[in-house]
C-alpha cells in the first residue's frame, strides 16, 4: 500500500515530470493561458500516461526488446486518437481550443519516459498508479501556471471574473505578455526556484566552480 | 514465458496482434462517437448563425428555433441568384474551395482577404418575418495575422444596414487581435453601413483609433483593435472582399431588386 502511495504521490513535488524531469514543457506553454484547457489538458494526459502504463506493463513481458518503442508508441497513439475522439464528443469548445494539442500528447516525453522507464519493469497495478502520479505531477504545474496567466492575463478564473478589465469597464489593465505562450517560460522556471527552495536535494551540484577573480593584471 | 521473446516470429505474432487490437480499438471510438461529433459541429454552426442573427437562444434547443426562424440558401456568387447546384442541407463551402471543380482560383489583385480559393456556391441564411426578409446571415472568411478568421455577417432587411459580425474560429493573439471576440468590440457593428448611398463599393472598414460620432463617414468606420493593426486590416480587407463583386454584391442587389 505504501509503495502504491509512494508511486502516486513522489511525482506531484520530489519527482516532478516538469519541474524535475524536464519533461513535457512544450504542451504546457502552449494550454496554460486559462485553467480551463489547462485542467482539460491534465485530465487527458493523466489518462493516457496511466493507460499507456497499464497496457504496456501487461504486455511487457512479450515485447520484444528491439522493437520495443514501437509497440509503445503504437498503444500510446491508440490511446491519445481515442482521447481526443472522447473530447470531441463529450466536450466539443474545449477540444476545439486544444485544437492539435490532444493529438501531440503522443509526442509528450512524459508518457513514452513513464512507460519505458518503469511500465516495462513494473507489474500493472503499480505502472498504473505510477501512470495517475505523473499525470498529477504534470497537472499540478499547469494548474499553477494557469491560476497565474489567466487571473492576471485575462482578470478571471475558470472563465468568471474576478479582476474586472478595463476594456470591459472595470479597473485592471491586463497583463498582455501573460496570454502569450513565453511568459510560461518565466512561471515554470518560477515553479521549480519555489520547489528547490523547499526541497533542497533537488538542486543539481554545479558543474563546474567559477575561478578567482584576482586583482591581479594578466602578464 | 518464452523462452526468447527476440525471435523473428515472436516479433511478428507481437506486432501484428498489437496492430490488430489497436486498429480495433481506434476505429470502435472513431465509429461508435461519430454521430454524437456530427451533432456537435451543426449545434456549434447553427448557434454562431443565431448569434450573428441577434436572436437569443440561451436556454432553447438551438435546432428547433433554427429550423424554426432561418431559412438556409445556396447562392451562385458568380450570377448573385439562388441555385439547386448542391444540397444545401449537406454543402459544405470550406471544403469545397479546396474541391477544384467546385472553388475558383483568385487573381492577386482580386484577393483582398487573402484566400486564394474561393468556393463558387456559398450558403447564405434568411431570417424572414411576414414573408419579408428581415435579416440576412453571410458566411465571411478572411486572413488575419496569424490565422484565417471564419465568421458570419449578418444585415438588416435593407440590406445595408450591419446586425451583427461575430467570428467562430480563429487562431489571433490572445488579447490583442483576440479582441476580435470581446463583445465590447462587437457591439460597435450593429447599426454601421455597409455601402454608401448610391454606391456597390463596400465602405465599412476598421480605422486606426476610434471614431468621431458625427463625423463624415462614421457610419462606415469601427474602431481598430488596439495593438492589432494587421487583424484591423484583415477584419478591414474581409468585409471588403465579401460585400463586393467577388463576393455577395451581385446577390444582394438582386435581392434587392426582388430577382433572384
Amino acid at each position: 500500500m505504501s509503495a502504491a502511495k509512494d508511486v502516486l504521490l513522489t511525482p506531484v513535488a520530489k519527482n516532478n515530470p516538469i519541474a524535475l524531469q524536464i519533461l513535457g514543457v512544450c504542451s504546457a506553454l502552449a494550454v496554460t493561458s486559462n485553467l480551463n484547457t489547462a485542467l482539460v489538458m491534465a485530465l487527458a494526459v493523466t489518462a493516457v500516461t496511466a493507460f499507456s502504463n497499464l497496457f504496456v506493463s501487461i504486455i511487457r513481458n512479450h515485447i520484444p526488446s528491439n522493437i520495443r518503442i514501437i509497440c509503445q508508441m503504437t498503444i500510446i497513439a491508440s490511446l491519445v486518437i481515442v482521447v481526443d475522439q472522447i473530447l470531441k464528443a463529450y466536450a466539443y469548445d474545449v477540444s476545439k481550443q486544444l485544437s492539435v494539442f490532444v493529438g501531440l500528447i503522443i509526442t509528450n516525453c512524459i508518457v513514452m519516459g513513464r512507460a519505458e522507464a518503469f511500465a516495462m519493469q513494473n507489474p500493472p497495478g503499480i505502472s498504473f498508479m505510477d501512470g495517475i502520479g505523473n499525470g498529477l505531477g504534470y497537472g499540478a504545474v499547469l494548474m499553477f501556471v494557469g491560476f497565474f496567466r489567466e487571473l492576471f492575463g485575462s482578470g478571471s478564473l475558470f472563465g468568471i471574473e474576478i479582476l474586472p478589465l478595463v476594456t470591459n469597464g472595470g479597473w485592471y489593465q491586463a497583463n498582455g505578455l501573460l496570454l502569450l505562450p513565453p511568459s510560461a517560460f518565466f512561471l515554470i522556471g518560477a515553479f521549480i526556484w519555489i520547489l528547490r527552495t523547499w526541497d533542497k536535494s533537488q538542486v543539481e551540484k554545479p558543474e563546474f566552480e567559477l575561478a578567482k577573480n584576482t586583482k591581479k593584471e594578466a602578464v | 514465458m518464452s523462452a526468447n521473446k527476440d525471435t523473428i516470429g515472436k516479433t511478428i505474432t507481437v506486432t501484428v496482434l498489437l496492430c490488430v487490437i489497436c486498429s480495433v480499438v481506434v476505429s470502435a471510438a472513431a465509429v461508435l462517437l461519430k454521430p454524437i461529433q456530427v451533432a456537435n459541429k451543426e449545434l456549434d454552426r447553427k448557434s454562431n448563425i443565431l448569434a450573428a442573427a441577434n436572436i437569443d437562444y440561451a436556454g432553447q434547443d438551438v435546432i428547433k428555433l433554427f429550423d424554426e426562424r432561418i431559412k438556409t440558401k445556396i447562392v451562385d456568387l458568380e450570377t448573385g441568384k439562388y441555385t439547386d447546384a448542391v444540397d444545401a442541407a449537406t454543402y459544405d463551402a470550406n471544403k469545397a474551395s479546396k474541391d477544384p471543380v467546385l472553388s475558383v482560383k483568385l487573381d492577386r489583385a482580386d484577393d483582398t482577404a487573402s484566400i486564394k480559393r474561393q468556393a463558387k456556391y456559398m450558403p447564405v441564411y434568411l431570417v424572414e418575418k411576414d414573408g419579408q426578409i428581415e435579416k440576412v446571415v453571410l458566411p465571411v472568411h478572411g486572413y488575419g495575422l496569424w490565422s484565417t478568421l471564419y465568421g458570419f455577417l449578418a444585415l438588416e432587411g435593407d440590406l445595408n444596414t450591419v446586425v451583427g459580425l461575430g467570428f467562430y474560429a480563429h487562431a489571433e493573439t490572445p488579447g490583442l487581435g483576440g479582441e476580435v471576440d470581446n463583445p465590447k468590440w462587437k457591439a460597435l457593428w450593429p447599426g454601421k453601413k455597409v455601402y454608401a448611398e448610391g454606391s456597390s463599393e463596400p465602405a465599412l472598414g476598421l480605422i486606426k483609433g476610434s471614431v468621431t460620432p458625427g463625423a463624415p463617414g462614421a457610419e462606415h468606420q469601427i474602431d481598430g483593435l488596439a495593438g492589432a493593426t494587421l487583424t484591423s486590416n484583415g477584419v478591414s480587407n474581409l468585409v471588403k472582399f465579401w460585400m463586393g463583386k467577388n463576393g455577395y454584391a451581385t446577390f444582394l442587389a438582386n435581392l434587392k431588386a426582388g430577382e433572384v
